[in-house]
């Protein structure tokens, strides 16, 4: 009885306010809408943003000739220092042999190998690049260079490059960081508005209700199914719309665009059960929420 | 609880109590065989009527030093009509809203049925509430419902069944005389029609005391004469009835008791006695009511 009760107060409720009804709706599959295509493009240039990172690197140049034994002990040396996060060895051949496939006339011109044996260090984080350098070759007031192993000539870590990566990709994460906290209280804001806007116009019902001995919770219950009803409305109206654009728009270009296609991103149908979700569960508990001011009679 | 006087507090409470009293046969009494087991409050009057509402040097300060009401203190017994007059701001309204627990006193007790209603946490409002009838000068009805539905509300707050609302609600119909308006909303009817709505509503639950705050405020005076009637019928069924009016010609042809406010103080507490006047019948009293104000 009661549950039918409640389910037959909501309807009737959304049928005689169809205009503040509809406005939730549409509130609700708007805010779905722009969070559907905005959680993707974060992830995407988050994503994108990464990669330009992992691209920091510093270069740990042997003096030729090294034997086998020297470039393990170096190898060692390297992972067991501070800020490493990976080594990679790259031989004189092996360079030399990529460098020659980029550039055959440079290298048939010289003849020989000029490469020194190279181990590429990536550092734990790209920010620590210059830390990483600074301990593997460090150089003394007096000029006198005191690198941490004889067999090493150099350490470079490009630090122009480095820079530029490093501080480009953090003005990138830290906008698209505020952007989602703007929209994400943009929404909550929009919906609770829109809620309490409806839920005021009948703030003169909910006091007569409470006059006549009705208990919070059975004002509250179609309220809060009628919010059920409009955000779960809302939320498949903006994932309909979010499939026919990801059929039509997305998934031609996902080949041959990288950005849109990212092995690490969010999947469809999670997206969508996460949507849903926050339609769902955001217009159901404002609903219930804002409601408790009207209830305090 | 402070609930000494037990026979009261059955009589004025009978949701809360288990007591299941016959309903006894005085005027419409088919009304009292509602779906709650309704208790009749005549059934056991006794010698001494039991007190259903009591203030105790109640006070009411509403913020910086306005007085709504002012150490105020009377009784009233069960099946009394007693009317509040005063004007506007004298301390009606405050009374009504401190039975409704709409707000609390600052000072001194206001016992319903023998239960300080401070004491009533508020969680259990909701249940104090269903033991009262409450019609307002405004009306208050839900604009989005029919008739029926606006009366049925009372009912189904309570949890009773569609098959027991369809049960009660003719009678009550039949009594405020909505039976050809079922399916109206409020906003197609007459004032007095919107005003039996929200008496039948009041009533629909059959609450021992029944609140009615300047019930006839927005009417005209023949309208008036027929709520009065309706209210007083209801008295005679074993309700108490409180009203609170300004219009003093009405409560003075009325003959009931009459507490008089002003400026939050009771300055006349005038008991039906000394108009001598015999029971009248609800028909004999529309008849005198409108001999008296032509």
């Amino acid at each position: 009885m009661r549950p039918a009760f409640f389910l037959k107060e909501s309807l009737r409720s959304m049928r005689r306010n169809v205009v503040p009804s509809f406005a939730a709706l549409a509130s609700v599959l708007v805010t779905t809408l722009v969070l559907g295509v905005f959680i993707p493009v974060v992830q995407a240039t988050n994503g994108a943003a990464d990669d330009v990172r992992k691209r920091v690197l510093v270069d740990v140049d042997l003096l030729s000739g090294a034997s086998a034994a020297t470039v393990a002990r170096v190898r060692a040396e390297l992972q067991g220092a501070p800020h490493v996060k990976s080594v990679q060895f790259v031989s004189k051949q092996s360079g030399y042999e990529r460098q020659r496939k980029l550039n055959p006339q440079a290298f048939a011109l010289i003849g020989y190998n000029p490469l020194p044996d190279i181990f590429r260090v990536t550092p734990d984080r790209p920010e620590n690049s210059g830390a990483l350098r600074a301990e593997l070759d460090q150089s003394s007031p007096l000029g006198v260079r005191l690198v941490s192993d004889p067999a090493i000539a150099a350490v470079q870590n490009r630090q122009a490059q480095t820079d530029r990566i490093v501080s480009a990709t953090r003005v990138i994460k830290i906008t698209m960081a505020l952007l989602a906290a703007l929209l994400v209280i943009a929404s909550v804001l929009l919906v609770s508005n829109t809620i309490r806007l409806s839920l005021f116009s009948r703030r003169r019902e909910v006091e007569v209700m409470k006059l006549v001995g009705a208990t919070d919770w059975f004002i509250r219950w179609p309220f809060v199914l009628e919010g059920l009803f409009l955000g779960a409305l809302g939320g498949a109206g903006a994932v309909a719309l979010l499939a026919v654009a990801k059929v039509t728009l997305v998934d031609p270009l996902a080949n041959s665009v990288r950005l849109i296609s990212r092995p690490d991103m969010i999947g469809f149908p999670l997206l969508i059960a996460i949507l849903m979700a926050c339609a769902v569960g955001v217009s159901a508990a404002g609903s219930g929420i804002s409601l408790r001011r009207f209830l305090r009679i | 609880m402070a609930a000494t006087d037990a026979t009261s507090l059955e009589a004025a409470q009978p949701a809360l109590s288990g007591s299941t009293h016959p309903p006894a046969a005085s005027e419409p009494s088919a009304i009292f065989t509602g779906p709650r087991r309704g208790s009749h409050p005549r059934a056991q009057a006794s010698a001494r009527p039991a007190r259903v509402v009591e203030f105790r040097g109640a006070s009411k300060l509403y913020g910086a030093g306005d007085v709504g009401l002012e150490r105020a203190t009377f009784v009233i017994r069960r099946q009394e009509m007693v009317f509040l007059v005063g004007p506007t701001g004298s301390g009606k309204s405050t009374i009504m809203r401190l039975l409704i627990k709409e707000i609390e006193p600052s000072e001194g007790r206001v016992r319903v049925a023998g239960r300080d209603l401070c004491e009533i946490p508020r969680q259990k409002i909701p249940f104090y509430r269903r033991n009262l009838g409450v019609v307002f000068q405004d009306f208050k009805l839900l604009p989005t419902r029919t008739v029926y539905d606006n009366i049925a509300y009372a009912l189904q707050v309570t949890g009773a069944s569609r098959k027991q609302i369809r049960a009660t609600l003719p009678e009550i119909l039949r009594l405020t005389g909505l039976s050809t308006k079922l399916h109206s909303y409020p906003h197609q009817l007459s004032g007095g029609e919107q005003q039996r709505v929200a008496i039948a509503r009041a009533f629909a639950s059959h609450p021992p005391l029944l609140l009615a705050d300047e019930p006839t405020g927005n009417l005209d005076p023949e309208t008036s004469i027929g709520i009065m009637q309706l209210l007083y019928r209801i008295n005679r069924a074993g309700t108490t009835v409180i009203i609170a009016s300004h219009d003093s010609g009405m409560v003075d042809r009325m003959r009931r008791r009459v507490i008089e406010l002003r400026r939050g103080r009771i300055v006349r507490d005038e008991a039906s006695g000394s108009y001598g006047g015999r029971e009248e019948s609800t028909d004999e009293l529309g008849e005198r009511l409108r001999r008296e104000v032509a």
